[in-house]
């Protein structure tokens, strides 16, 4: 398959997907109406249903998705390791903090944009943290355990802020953060967040070249010609934008950024820069198809997003984990 | 003209003199071997060529700049470079390694142009890789795989090509076909700087041997001038029996010097 038809065919899938997102719900509404509701007709309470509960949620999950697959798959080029991920290296657990931070200290308050930019500092606080550590401690094995235990840290830092906080909170909201839900999203939600999730995916976009030629070790990439400090700089900069404004939307979603990666991987021939596009997608893909599943799932209250990521994604992290052969050297 | 000036450079790691007051000269069809033992400081030299370490004065030009002084794209279209450590992080096809090679010239795996596929398949077919192309290279003996890399840095056709032990953990036969390709690349025109174990394969192939001990070059010339058992003494410690025999050398090492 060309990289052309992978992309034409998940984004077709990612649009039956979206519109599949419109027609599920407690409400049963027939697909005459919610394409009349979606072109602006249908009654007021249609159109409320599907541009202001379902449409929105569905997009929310689609961007979040696609800021983790290629925050992932940028990661994993930079870092030449298929485990490299937003939620396993520690960054979207410091993300939730920069973001609790904010809330429970009533400085969400200061204006529309502070939970975006202090979920955004706490990534780029772990990718900047993380980049600087990979060169010293030299096996990636153990850069991962870094950013195990960062993510650690930050998830205790977070329930330490909570159980400190000066505001009431309730169990949910921590669990919000903590596990990731698109719940109740509205597109007025989304538009603050919004240019930084691009910002970084377009930044990330801008640095590809580079991660190909990566492929051949740090030495030889700068022997052909790669400005390695520039790439290092522009996938520290786009996966904390992107990762930042993901968690700013939905919370810590773990695990969709290594899947799609390595489902993708080998349909462009393990080229880290092709890997990108086609993972933003599946990555979208799978949490809006996980998105529709939480809202079907027949559960007394409704299961998060992140909980169902993380059932599907947690068994292929120890899949490749496994089946990995020890790299020499 | 030299392709390649190297003039009293030294390097200094870790507060240790690692190079000291090393200069040598390569002209275009030429191909000279360095030789030394472990830590020497042969890979340093190549590395402070390139400006991957820091020199302590003196100066380097190849085709009449200064390495650090160009962009690394630049640098990249002037000399290719192929380190003694070769990992590749992903199970990439032979022929995207090889287009790797023409990284410099914007080209990339998923983005090969014309002239750049056609320097792929050229380089391809000269390093018989062609059979290979489509296979991926965790699946290739470590005899193949040598010749891949080394396909990859003769890709980006450079006048000036630096290697880094392209022999290393080969069985003859194909210690011997790297050589002969090195050897077709400089007499192609172009200047190669090798860094070998083996001298006798060195002294093969190569229109000089520089010799380096102890971060510096104690000896620079034909393998007739240089590769004595004296020098091998001097140079590696060890006692050694050296003969010209019909198509090349045997040096029979036979204990500590």
């Amino acid at each position: 398959m060309s990289d052309r038809s992978l992309l034409m065919a998940l984004t077709g899938v990612t649009l039956l997907a979206l519109a599949a997102a419109c027609l599920v719900g407690s409400t049963p509404l027939g697909v005459e109406r919610v394409l009349s509701a979606l072109a602006g007709g249908a009654s007021a309470g249609d159109r409320v249903v599907v541009w202001e509960i379902r449409l929105p949620r569905a997009v929310a999950a689609f961007a979040v998705g696609a800021a983790l697959g290629a925050s992932g798959a940028a990661l994993q080029g930079l870092l030449r390791n298929p485990l490299a991920e937003p939620g396993v290296l520690g960054v979207s657990a410091t993300a939730a903090l920069g973001a609790t931070f904010v809330i429970y200290y009533g400085l969400a308050s200061a204006g529309a944009l502070a939970l975006p930019m202090a979920a955004i500092v706490g990534a780029l606080a772990a990718t900047v943290l993380l980049t600087a550590a990979a060169p010293r401690v030299g096996s990636v094995i153990t850069l991962i355990l870094v950013g195990v235990g960062l993510s650690s840290f930050a998830g205790a830092l977070t329930a330490l802020l909570m159980n400190l906080a000066p505001h009431p909170f309730s169990l949910s909201d921590m669990l919000n953060w903590m596990l990731g839900t698109v719940a109740n999203r509205s597109f007025a939600d989304l538009a603050p967040t919004a240019p930084f999730l691009a910002a970084g995916l377009v930044i990330l976009f801008a640095g590809r070249r580079g991660l190909s030629a990566l492929t051949l070790g740090e030495e030889a990439a700068a022997g052909v010609g790669l400005d390695l400090p520039r790439t290092r700089r522009l996938v520290v900069l786009g996966a904390g934008l992107a990762t930042g404004a993901a968690v700013a939307i939905a919370g810590a979603i773990g695990f969709v950024g290594i899947v799609a990666p390595h489902l993708v991987r080998p349909l462009v021939n393990h080229d880290p820069a092709r890997t990108l596009a086609p993972s933003a997608l599946l990555a979208g893909l799978i949490l809006v198809l996980a998105d529709i599943g939480v809202r079907v799932a027949p559960t007394d209250t409704e299961l998060k997003l992140g909980v169902v990521a993380a059932l599907l994604g947690a068994p292929v992290f120890i899949w490749i984990v496994a089946a990995r052969r020890v790299p020499s050297g | 003209m030299a392709e390649l000036s190297i003039h009293e450079i030294g390097v200094t790691l870790a507060r240790r003199a690692v190079l000291q007051d090393v200069s040598l000269q390569a002209a275009p069809g030429e191909m000279v071997v360095l030789l030394g033992p472990n830590g020497a400081g042969k890979t340093v030299l190549l590395r402070a060529v390139l400006g991957l370490v820091k020199r302590d004065g003196g100066s380097v030009t190849a085709g009449g700049d200064d390495p650090v002084s160009l962009p690394a794209a630049e640098r990249a279209r002037r000399i290719a470079y192929l380190p003694q450590s070769r990992p590749l992080a992903w199970p990439v096809r032979v022929r995207d390694v090889v287009a790797l090679g023409r990284f410099a010239h914007g080209a990339s795996p998923g983005r090969l142009g014309g002239e750049d596929a056609a320097t792929v398949e050229r380089t391809l077919s000269a390093c018989d890789l062609v059979a290979l192309a489509e296979r991926r290279c965790d699946t290739l003996s470590g005899g193949e795989l040598s010749r891949v890399h080394l396909a990859r840095a003769m890709a980006a056709e450079t006048p000036l090509l630096l290697v880094d032990e392209p022999t290393e953990a080969l069985d003859p036969l194909h210690q011997y076909q790297v050589m002969r390709l090195l050897r077709a690349y400089a007499d192609a025109g172009n200047c190669a700087l090798v860094v070998l174990h083996e001298a006798a394969l060195a002294a093969r192939f190569a229109d000089r041997l520089a010799w380096i001990s102890g971060g510096r070059i104690v000896a620079d010339g034909t393998p007739e001038e240089t590769l004595t058992p004296e020098r091998m003494a001097e140079v590696y410690g060890v006692r050694a029996a050296v003969r010209r025999v019909e198509d090349g050398w045997v040096v029979a090492v036979s204990g500590p010097a």
